[in-house]
């Protein structure tokens, strides 16, 4: 048939992870994991953007052995981009699972990233997955899903923007495990751009360093510090062959304003760190 | 030789020096003047002009003192010289007063003289923000910086000089000033002061040339701290390293064994001890900030009281108010200061919340541990306990003096191409209770076109609504669909777009209405102002925008005035509609500082869409001619592209039949309506935002 071999090519792919992610446990947030997953608790992960949050589920992901469904949210995504939606193929109708959807259905973890970008009304579709229901509703379908035991939903938000308006609802949050995460203490932080970046000990040490400079400069002109990424990111510039100072200035200061005195202020910072 | 280039005669001159200098009180005869100016180029002449006109803006004498003094002054500097001069003074005179600008001008070979000295000067005051920021990165916490003659810290604050010109270029004295200053953080970092085990005081006053001692001890920190600072930062100690070049002779003994990361302010003693007991002077180290020891101890010991007290009061809170007393008593304390602290209470850890935390890694940066005080829960805490205590009182203090302004506002001056600092002085000042039966009285004026605009504006509210035929959506179109299906059956081909999309229409809009209650606005463009203001309000308490009104007036910079009418929080109450009743004209237009205010207060919503709205009755304007004219015009201009910087749009409502002169230039040529009659005004403002913001 081939309109239902065209459906399952729109599909969404489930992908399983098959090589082990790199991860730097940090706390004991593996083992709330697992426990999260076997009572089948829905799980919140609160965080600055880069600190290993989508790392961190992957790996997870990968040492359950579950298919890991990720969606980036944006306001602009309705409940159907989640649940689902009808698609004429050829002169018929076929429905096509949401990323969500297919997640329930295949048992996998789905993780939503970023949570509080979505439109208000749209995060309503997943409470009663995160109760005791366990439940996605497909209106338009007449449908009601039950979610298998495998089934795990793992939501990120970023709790250090000041927005009012990115707030996440109590009745959401109140649903979920929480999970806090922040950047590493400095020596972990240090082994974690070394192992990632392919640099030596010290250019990693020093390299924390220029993070922890810039992450005393949040509120005072930075929304945020430098995040483990981005010190990844200016690691590998380095292995590259780039010299240090302009791998900072391009991976780190560059990449933290626009402003042109606070770049000036980073690059004071990075001067002073290489 | 053309028009343009062809040197002015001395009557020619003189004739633009009246012009320019007619509030001049002095009854010197421009005829000198211009006898002075006569021999330079054209293009010389000319900026002696431009400069003579702009600092007699400022002050009359000061535009004569120019005149006058500028053949010398062209004669000794050079083009930017020449300019730094005149701005020099304009400066001085905006912050000192006109003696002490003229003093200044006076002096041009002194100011000559400097400048040939030291052509690379860096200045405090344009390098401020940058090394803020730059020592808040490193510290953690924020220090302040201030201009002082000599550079030290009083632990709390980093004082530099204002003017830095040791090295020799300006590129190199900026970076002295940010060795420096990196230093002056160090020494309150790393325990220039003591600590907890060495009593920095106590061991200095051994010494009866005390003096003699503070200098060497500031000398051979810079050495110690130069090296601590190279384990953490090495670009950075590298740097202070190659601004100071190679040690003096006398320090290199010193230096040399100072120079180890480890080395600690005891270390520092003990090499003073032995420099003390010969004569020798310390050599001077243009890098190395002064130690004012009694400055510094005073000043932490009142933060590090503080900061115990948040601690304790935060630990007591923690464990209960008047809770298991015994438990805390002696809680070890677990990290070190780069990381989180956590407090071990009872085996517990339990973190402290973000205040206290703040405090008591600035405690472990001053003392290297927290003092046991702070480890000793309150036992019972007497009421509410506010560490910034002195602060607010301090600050109803300030309010009572009245004469101090809420705010200062940079103003833009076309002629410098500069602002002027601090210039203008902001007050707000309630409007008194006024009459809210008069919004009654306008309701019912107009009470049929009220209806109108609520039935317009309750259209406009935006519901959702559902976009059919669209290339992607959440539903099916089926009308699409049934006409796609026909359109394949008859071999035509089928549209593409079939699907139904729900636009959601989120209005996340903040309007300010900005009302001129300048004196021109007397009579009835008052009345008009204040009924558009009814029905505005009517419209947008339909619409359920997020909106707010302020008056602005004032007499000169040193008294611009914003009168709230509603704030963005208040609702439309009694209150408010008595404060509409009670508008009234009042003195000028000085339009910059008014904008700068109040779209201050906008960005600080946070609706996705700002839009200022000013409802006027002319240009800027103010007492005095300065900011008359093509001033004011630019200020405002200048004040606008601020707002929008900030994401504030701009909108202007005028019953200036000029206003087509210079609204254009200001707002943009599609960012403001003319209505040719006051009385339209009421009638016309609903539909114009309607326009606006649909």
């Amino acid at each position: 048939m081939d309109k239902e071999q065209d459906a399952r090519d729109i599909a969404p792919v489930l992908a399983r992870i098959e090589s082990e992610p790199y991860y730097q446990t940090v706390a004991n947030e593996v083992t709330l994991f697992e426990s999260a997953c076997r009572r089948r608790l829905p799980l919140l992960l609160k965080g600055p953007t880069g600190c290993g949050k989508t790392r961190f589920v992957e790996y997870m992901a990968w040492r359950l052995r579950r298919p890991l469904v990720t969606v980036a949210c944006h306001d602009d995504l309705t409940t159907a981009d989640l649940v689902g939606r009808y698609l004429i193929v050829g002169s018929e109708t076929v429905w096509v699972d949401g990323p969500l959807a297919a997640a329930v259905r295949a048992g996998a973890i789905c993780y939503l990233d970023e949570i509080v970008e979505a439109r208000k009304d749209t995060t309503v579709v997943i409470h009663p997955l995160a109760d005791s229901r366990r439940m996605l509703a497909i209106d338009k379908r007449g449908e009601l899903l039950a979610a298998p035991d495998e089934f795990m939903l793992v939501i990120s938000y970023n709790p250090g923007y000041q927005s009012v308006l990115k707030e996440i609802k109590p009745s959401t949050r109140q649903r979920f495990v929480a999970l806090e995460f922040d950047y590493p203490a400095a020596e972990v932080e240090a082994g974690i751009v070394a192992r990632e970046g392919g640099v030596d000990g010290e250019t990693a040490r020093r390299l924390v360093k220029l993070a922890e400079l810039t992450r005393n400069l949040k509120g005072a002109g930075l929304d945020e510090g430098a995040s483990t990424r981005l010190l990844v990111h200016a690691a590998q510039l380095i292995a590259d062959g780039v010299e240090p100072a302009a791998a900072c200035t391009a991976a780190v200061a560059r990449a933290l304003s626009d402003d042109p005195e606070m770049t000036a202020t980073l690059d004071d910072l990075v001067a002073a760190v290489f | 030789m053309t028009a343009e280039t062809r040197k002015l005669f001395a009557d020619e001159l003189r004739q633009r020096l009246d012009e320019l200098l007619f509030a001049s009180h002095s009854h010197r005869s421009s005829k000198t003047l211009a006898d002075g100016l006569e021999k330079l180029a054209r293009a010389q002449q000319e900026r002696v002009l431009h400069w003579t006109g702009v600092a007699a803006q400022s002050h009359a004498e000061l535009g004569y003192h120019i005149a006058a003094l500028s053949p010398q002054a062209l004669s000794l500097l050079d083009e930017a010289g020449y300019e730094a001069w005149v701005l020099a003074a304009l400066d001085l005179c905006d912050r000192e007063g006109s003696l002490a600008a003229m003093a200044l001008l006076r002096d041009v070979e002194g100011f000559s003289a400097t400048r040939e000295a030291a052509p690379a000067t860096a200045r405090l005051a344009d390098l401020e923000q940058r090394l803020g920021r730059f020592l808040q990165g490193l510290s953690g916490r924020p220090l302040g910086l201030a201009a002082a003659a000599v550079a030290h810290t009083d632990t709390q604050t980093v004082f530099l000089p204002g003017e830095l010109a040791a090295l020799s270029t300006a590129e190199e004295n900026r970076r002295l000033y940010k060795a420096t200053a990196a230093l002056l953080w160090a020494q309150t970092r790393y325990g220039t002061f003591g600590s907890a085990v060495v009593d920095v005081g106590a061991l200095l006053a051994r010494w009866p040339d005390r003096e003699r001692a503070l200098r060497w001890f500031a000398a051979l920190e810079a050495a110690r701290l130069e090296a601590v600072l190279g384990a953490e930062l090495p670009g950075l100690a590298a740097e202070i390293a190659r601004l100071r070049g190679p040690w003096p002779p006398a320090m290199e003994e010193a230096a040399r064994r100072l120079g180890r990361a480890d080395a600690g302010v005891a270390d520092t003693i003990a090499v003073l001890d032995e420099l003390m007991a010969g004569d020798a002077e310390p050599p001077p180290l243009p890098h190395a900030g002064a130690v004012d020891l009694e400055a510094a101890l005073a000043t932490r010991a009142a933060r590090m009281r503080r900061e115990t007290e948040v601690v304790r009061q935060a630990l007591a809170a923690m464990k209960g108010v008047g809770g298991r007393k015994a438990s805390g008593a002696s809680a070890p304390l677990a990290g070190t200061d780069a990381s989180k602290l956590e407090v071990s209470a009872a085996g517990e850890m339990s973190e402290l919340p973000p205040d206290a935390q703040a405090a008591a890694q600035s405690l472990m940066q001053d003392l290297g541990e927290l003092p046991p005080e702070a480890l000793v829960p309150a036992g019972h805490i007497e009421g509410p306990w506010h560490p910034d205590e002195d602060a607010a009182a301090e600050e109803e203090a300030a309010a009572a003096r009245h004469a101090q302004p809420l705010r200062r506002y940079d103003e833009w001056d076309y002629r410098r191409r500069a602002y002027r600092r601090g210039w203008c002085h902001l007050f707000e000042v309630p409007l008194p209770p006024g009459d809210a039966g008069y919004v009654d009285t306008v309701r019912q004026r107009h009470a049929a076109a009220i209806q109108r605009i609520r039935r317009r504006f309750e259209w406009l509210r935006g519901e959702d609504r559902l976009l059919g035929r669209q290339l992607e959506g959440d539903d099916l179109d089926l009308d699409a669909l049934v006409e796609a299906a026909g359109h394949r059956a008859a071999g035509v081909e089928p549209e593409a777009r079939l699907y139904s999309r729900r636009l959601r229409n989120e209005r996340s809009l903040a309007v300010m209405f900005m009302v001129d209650m300048s004196g021109s606005t007397k009579g009835w463009v008052n009345d008009a102002e204040r009924e558009a203001l009814v029905m505005l309000c009517e419209a947008l308490e339909t619409l359920g925008d997020a909106y707010a009104i302020y008056g602005f007036s004032g007499w000169t910079r040193s008294r611009c005035e914003i009168y709230p009418v509603k704030g963005f929080g208040e609702p439309y109450d009694a209150t408010v509609r008595g404060r509409i009743g009670a508008i009234r004209a009042r003195d000028y237009t000085r339009m910059g500082v008014a904008i700068r205010h109040l779209s201050g207060l906008l960005a600080e919503q946070p609706a996705r869409h700002k839009l200022l709205v000013t409802l006027s009755d002319g240009r800027p304007d103010d007492h005095g001619d300065e900011y008359r004219g093509h001033y004011g015009v630019e200020d405002t201009r200048r004040a606008l592209q601020e707002a929008h910087e900030r994401g504030v749009r701009s909108y202007c409502v005028t019953i200036d039949r000029h206003g087509a002169d210079y609204l254009p230039r200001l707002y943009g040529p599609a960012r403001y309506t003319v209505i040719d009659e006051a009385k339209k005004l009421p009638l016309k403002v609903a539909d114009i935002y309607r326009r606006l913001t649909s």
